[in-house]
């Protein structure tokens, strides 16, 4: 199945999501749409955080909770008037529990036109070793 | 018209259904104070990509957020007060030796026409895309700009 066939791009709301402990930083907080996939060495992570860029960007990883976190400041220049107002700048957050053993100091994160992808390869001792039975 | 002596103050657009629309958002907002929830109003288009307009005296301002396109694949266009914004977003797949735990990025086509209030100089527009924003940056047209009236006494 693809997704890239040339069906229409189908619209997703912002979703603003509660996080705790609360933000120091006012305003609304994103959760943004992530692809996650694993292979046998790795689990790797693509997420949409338009309008960030590397030096806001916050991903922390301990005690197998894998944080997410990118602050966005307004684009607007003071002077601009609203015409039309459809989304608003804030801060990307989301955490997720990882239970693989992943090993943090081969950690890669690349972000590229406000995509994010996150490699996260797994301890040696965590990769699935294939187990010859024997027949007696 | 009805709507007119409701909102004699609205400029006459080409397009009657423009007055609901403006009327309804009026109302949000009216609402929105009322209620003690203004700016955090759910933000919403309904149509990808979500955009923002915003003017000063000299310029319109369109940003929309569209990350992980290549600019190759966006195609801006403008025509008097009419600027259209189509693209396509590619979503490559992983090879087999890769089991998904989540999918929720979307790929697909979008094509998007917003109507300004006025003319913009559409020689002079300029579109940039940085950090998945597009930003794209529209002169008002020179018969469009507010101009001082000198008042004689």
């Amino acid at each position: 199945m693809s997704r890239n066939s040339s069906a229409d791009i189908q619209k997703v709301e912002k979703n603003t999501a509660p996080t705790l402990p609360e933000q120091t930083y006012p305003g609304p907080v994103y959760t943004p749409a992530v692809d996650i996939f694993e292979s046998d060495d790795r689990i790797s992570l693509l997420a949409d955080i338009p309008g960030v860029k590397a030096k806001d960007l916050k991903i922390d990883l301990r005690e197998n909770v894998l944080t997410l976190s990118a602050h966005v400041a307004a684009p607007e220049m003071p002077g601009e008037s609203n015409v039309l107002c459809e989304y608003a700048a804030g801060t990307y957050f989301r955490q997720f529990n990882v239970s693989e053993v992943i090993d943090q100091a081969k950690i890669d994160a690349k972000l590229t036109d406000g995509v994010l992808r996150l490699e996260l390869p797994k301890l040696e001792r965590a990769k699935p070793r294939q187990i010859t039975v024997k027949s007696s | 018209m009805l709507l007119r002596r409701v909102w004699p103050s609205r400029p006459a657009f080409e397009n009657p259904f423009t007055d609901f629309d403006q009327i309804r958002r009026e109302m949000l907002r009216v609402l929105d104070a009322v209620a003690g929830t203004d700016g955090a109003r759910e933000f919403t288009s309904g149509v990808f990509p979500p955009m923002n307009v915003t003017q000063d005296d000299n310029n319109f301002y369109i940003r929309a957020e569209v990350p992980g396109i290549k600019t190759a694949d966006l195609a801006v266009t403008a025509l008097r007060n009419r600027v259209s914004i189509a693209g396509k977003r590619e979503i490559r797949e992983e090879n087999d030796k890769h089991s998904y735990h989540r999918k929720e990025r979307a790929g697909g086509e979008f094509n998007r026409t917003v109507t300004l209030p006025s003319d913009v100089a559409t020689d002079k527009v300029e579109a940039r895309y940085t950090d998945g924003v597009l930003t794209l940056t529209l002169p008002k047209a020179e018969e469009a700009k507010p101009r001082q009236i000198a008042v004689s006494a």
